[in-house]
């Protein structure tokens, strides 16, 4: 019995002779699945993958300029900080100038101070000499008259040849210190 | 089998080895269905091979609605997978063979044929349905016929009737007296055979596969009788064996199936030379 339907079933089929049924079917399946997937499924995941790309790149680009700026960040700090220390180098070399003409400054002004007064005490020096000088050839005279007036006895009238005794005799003392010395 | 309704087995319960009985090989009549509902010889009916058909769209809708219907740019768990299948056949094959800018359009149908081949390959190792629908010759056929529409429309919008004629026949001036015979060959082979050979091959896998399944099945069970149990267990074992080949023998048809599929399109997009 089973036999003899196998044999009547392959007499009947030919496996590579389609049945019209299955290939209206299996067309039908197809495209439903061809439908959902090309209009609606297929489109929705797209546009999520392209949203995501574009996440990623986005990312990518704002890490990429937040770099930049901190670059350009550091690279202001640097310029700044060697700025500053260019300017504190100007401002020591200027102070250490400026010391220095001060110092030259003050030591010529102390010089000429010195000097000055040097000059001033040898000028009062020389007047004070002089004064002593005509003081004491006053006195002088006036002690020789005195004395001469006495040991001659009389008192010596006459100024004017007074004074020429004396003067001679200064000038003859004077001479003598000359020779002295 | 397709004789009788009551069978539901692909072969009889009740025949074991030293029975008396003899080895129910399968063979065609292993892929021959009762109609479920209608009459065989009305050509309205619909039987097995057309619930799974019919089931598998359902099921592979169902997962890439799941997967795809609310996406996000953050992916769950099972978008991830959809999308790892999907991104596979976009880039693995169609951006392989078209490359990206003439293949972006053909992407929905070389996606959609792969999973549908593979969902209607998978049937055969799945518990109670156990028959891949792709080795009835009719739905590798219309699918093969729905390629073949698309790249040989293809070719006449892209090259004018001439241009086309010149593409599927390999036109070469510089093969001389022999032109006339190749230009023949090259028509036959593309115009005719190569549909044929693009549904048989994806038929005749499915076909060979599922015999070679049932045959380890029935002979484990016929074989458990006696002596026959040490047989039945090698048997067994090669059902296993079969199954997970079986499992890798689907993924790779329904791989070569829209692989070949991009080839023929970027024929046909190919400049004549």
């Amino acid at each position: 019995m089973s036999q003899l339907l196998i044999v009547a079933a392959e007499e009947m089929e030919n496996p590579l002779v389609p049945p019209i049924p299955e290939l209206v079917i299996g067309l039908i399946a197809f495209v439903i699945v061809f439908g959902f997937l090309a209009k609606k499924l297929l489109p929705n995941i797209n546009k999520v993958l392209e949203q995501r790309r574009e996440a990623i790149e986005g990312g990518i680009e704002k890490a990429e300029a937040a770099q930049t700026e901190a670059q350009s960040v550091l690279e202001q700090y640097k310029a700044q900080l060697a700025e500053a220390r260019h300017e504190a180098a100007r401002l020591r070399q200027e102070a250490q100038e400026q010391g220095a003409t001060l110092i030259a400054e003050m030591r010529a002004e102390g010089q000429r101070q010195r000097e000055e007064i040097i000059a001033a005490g040898h000028a009062q020096i020389e007047a004070d000499r002089k004064a002593a000088s005509s003081a004491l050839r006053q006195d002088v005279g006036k002690i020789a008259t005195d004395l001469a007036g006495k040991l001659v006895g009389e008192s010596l009238e006459d100024h004017a040849r007074q004074s020429r005794v004396i003067d001679r005799f200064l000038e003859d003392l004077e001479e003598k210190a000359e020779a002295a010395r | 089998m397709s004789a009788d309704p009551t069978q539901v087995l692909a072969f009889e319960t009740d025949c074991h080895i030293f029975d008396g009985c003899g080895f129910p090989a399968p063979g065609l009549h292993s892929f021959l269905f009762e109609p479920l509902v209608g009459d065989a010889d009305s050509s309205v009916y619909f039987n097995k091979t057309m619930l799974l058909a019919l089931l598998g769209s359902v099921i592979v809708i169902g997962f890439f609605w799941a997967a795809f219907r609310k996406p996000k740019v953050v992916p769950g768990k099972l978008q991830m997978v959809a999308e790892a299948g999907y991104d596979f056949i976009r880039r693995g094959v169609v951006y392989e063979t078209i490359g990206k800018k003439e293949g972006e359009k053909y992407v929905p149908l070389v996606v959609s044929l792969f999973f549908f081949i593979w969902m209607m390959n998978l049937w055969s190792i799945i518990p109670l349905a156990q028959f891949p629908v792709t080795s009835i010759i009719a739905y590798p056929a219309v699918l093969a016929a729905i390629v073949y529409v698309t790249w040989v429309s293809l070719t006449f919008k892209r090259h004018g009737f001439v241009g086309a004629f010149k593409n599927f026949t390999g036109y070469d001036k510089s093969l001389g007296p022999v032109l006339p015979l190749a230009m023949f060959i090259e028509l036959l082979s593309n115009l005719i055979v190569r549909p044929f050979t693009h549904a048989v091959r994806l038929f005749a896998n499915m076909f060979a596969g599922h015999t070679l399944l049932l045959l380890f099945t029935i002979a484990s069970w016929y074989l458990l009788n006696g002596i026959g149990i040490a047989y039945a267990g090698v048997s067994f074992v090669m059902v296993i064996v079969m199954t997970a080949f079986e499992l890798f023998i689907q993924a790779l048809q329904a791989y070569v199936f829209v692989l070949l599929t991009c080839t023929f399109i970027q024929g046909a997009l190919a400049e004549h030379h």
